[in-house]
């Protein structure tokens, strides 16, 4: 079998652009990268285990994927409304509104940090109230969860926006006039065209939510065990010069990452098998 | 855009219900939070704010913030058009993968992303020996939060241009190959014209946050005051010193920072859609 490394091709400047991108690549991402599994090889077994599985690790594991996928799933909800209405309907400020879904895109975390928790604080805006009615966010797991709906507004929303613009209008009327009511149209005809892209764009949010720092440390109160998420914790550690400790937790986080995103990948590449098939 | 009276499917009063509950949402997540950061930094009048934004510490910070975005956005767009021309015109095994590497750092946590910086160069890194005898400083220094920014912001470019340039083919490049001129002069003429839009795209996105970056330049930067604080590490002082103005003052000019992204963004996504309609679907 002979593997064809690269076809011929009459365009020029192929060596000079590969080798400039695989050098970039190694210097920037993967040599840097692999620095942190070096780190963590050089553990021993025992070592490793003892940091990336204490108890606070443990609390911190749950909390970040916790407070991450609900986050992810109240976005999935309201991201799909969002996206609904923008393709749908027609009402004022709509293209306003639009542009702004991206707001969480382009905000430093930062500034959605401070001012998630200035508006929950208990003279804040919103803090004041909800404290009259007995409900505390800032330095809750609650506060955390504001923090990553807001990171991951825009994912659900910009990944099925296309997918709705793209769905023949006509599909539903035929089902609706066919005697299928509002619901049975919605769970019959809707959501199966929409939940490849939902199914993405929640696990975008899930992902871009794990590995957030900025916007949460503000608000989170930061307690060990109870509102310190993984991120923080390795961030804990640095500042206390363990760099082991931060290494093995970065390690076992990070390749949970990658399992996330790998599967985003399989997931939209079976998307796309099935749109050809089509 | 199809404007059509739907009164068949939907009755008005779930489309109704379902504006209010989706206006409400962006209303309280993103509407609401816009507002305040202005209330907050106006909150002592206009001279609390310009008095804050004068302060010498927040021009250093600004400074650093301009210094950093104008090394990092033309080294990543260099290496996305690198990375595009190889990867979109050319065929060869294992473009997928390459692909997926360049995205990479997209899922790396921004603390992790600073992080890794430390292990290679900082005093008990892999390199830090070897730096510190020839007294060369990159952790809590500046070289150290360029680096951490550029692997932050790395797949930007380049992920706007390779869907583009694979959609647009190399036909125009070949035929002006063909007709003699120089694999450079048809780089300039005929490939950056065809995705000037898109390049542009990423640019912005990658220079919105390159600015913001909080996360990994907070690993590495040493919080130095005057020296090593960009922006938003700048705003977190203030806010831990409880000088909320002066801490939402500075953010308020991140987040006109961001507005401005969010309408240099949506100008060129129409212009773009206006040049390539079908590639513009394609890769959105």
């Amino acid at each position: 079998m002979k593997v064809v490394l690269k076809k011929r091709s009459v365009l020029p400047g192929f060596g000079l652009a590969m080798g400039w991108t695989l050098f970039y690549l190694c210097l920037i991402v993967l040599i840097p990268l692999s620095t942190l599994f070096i780190k963590s090889a050089s553990l021993s077994w025992a070592q490793f285990w003892s940091a990336a599985a204490s108890p606070r690790a443990l609390a911190s594991y749950r909390l970040s994927f916790g407070a991450s996928l609900i986050a992810a799933l109240i976005n999935g909800v309201f991201g799909l409304v969002v996206a609904w209405i923008l393709v749908r309907y027609r009402f004022p400020f709509r293209r306003l509104v639009d542009g702004l879904v991206d707001l969480p895109f382009a905000l430093p975390t930062a500034v959605a940090g401070i001012v998630l928790t200035t508006l929950y604080s208990p003279n804040g805006w919103l803090g004041s109230p909800l404290r009259r009615a007995g409900i505390k966010v800032d330095y809750t797991p609650f506060g955390i969860m504001v923090a990553l709906t807001f990171i991951g507004l825009p994912f659900v929303v910009r990944t099925i926006q296309p997918v709705l613009e793209d769905l023949d209008v006509g599909v539903e009327e035929a089902a609706y006039s066919l005697g299928a009511n509002l619901w049975q149209t919605f769970y019959r005809v809707l959501l199966p065209e929409i939940l490849p892209a939902w199914i993405t764009g929640c696990t975008l949010a899930f992902a871009r939510a794990l590995g957030e720092y900025g916007s949460v440390v503000f608000i989170a109160g930061n307690m060990p065990l109870r509102t310190e998420i993984t991120p923080l914790l390795i961030m804990t550690k640095l500042d206390q010069y363990d760099y082991a400790g931060a290494s093995a937790i970065a390690a076992v986080f990070l390749i949970a990452s990658f399992c996330l995103l790998l599967g985003i990948n399989i997931l939209q590449r079976r998307r796309t098998a099935l749109a050809v098939l089509d | 855009m199809r404007a059509r009276a739907r009164t068949r499917t939907d009755p008005a009063l779930i489309r109704r219900s379902l504006i209010v509950t989706g206006l409400l949402f962006l209303g309280l997540f993103l509407f609401l939070p816009l507002m305040a950061v202005f209330s907050n930094a106006l909150a002592k009048g206009i001279s609390g704010y310009l008095g804050a934004i004068k302060e010498p510490d927040a021009w250093s910070a600004i400074r650093l913030t301009l210094l950093a975005a104008g090394i990092v956005v033309p080294l990543n767009v260099v290496f996305g058009l690198a990375a595009a021309w190889a990867i979109a015109k050319f065929d060869f095994s294992g473009r997928g993968f390459l692909i997926t590497l360049i995205d990479v750092p997209f899922s790396v946590s921004p603390v992790i992303s600073g992080m890794i910086f430390v292990l290679l160069f900082g005093a008990q890194g892999l390199l830090g020996g070897w730096l510190r005898r020839h007294d060369i400083k990159i952790i809590f220094a500046v070289p150290g939060i360029v680096l951490a920014t550029i692997f932050v912001t790395f797949p930007f470019v380049a992920r706007e241009l390779i869907p583009l340039m694979q959609v647009l083919g190399s036909d125009e490049e070949e035929a002006a190959l063909t007709l003699g001129a120089s694999g450079w002069r048809t780089f300039l003429r005929i490939t950056l014209p065809n995705v000037k839009w898109s390049l542009l795209y990423g640019v912005i996105l990658c220079n919105a946050r390159a600015m913001g970056e909080f996360g990994a330049v907070s690993v590495v930067s040493g919080h130095v005051r005057g020296l090593t604080n960009t922006m938003p590490l700048y705003v977190e002082i203030l806010y831990n010193d409880y000088q909320f103005v002066p801490a939402f003052a500075v953010a308020s000019l991140l987040t006109l920072l961001a507005l401005v992204t969010l309408v240099a963004k949506s100008l060129v996504e129409w212009k773009s859609e206006s040049t390539h309609p079908a590639a513009g679907s394609a890769e959105r």
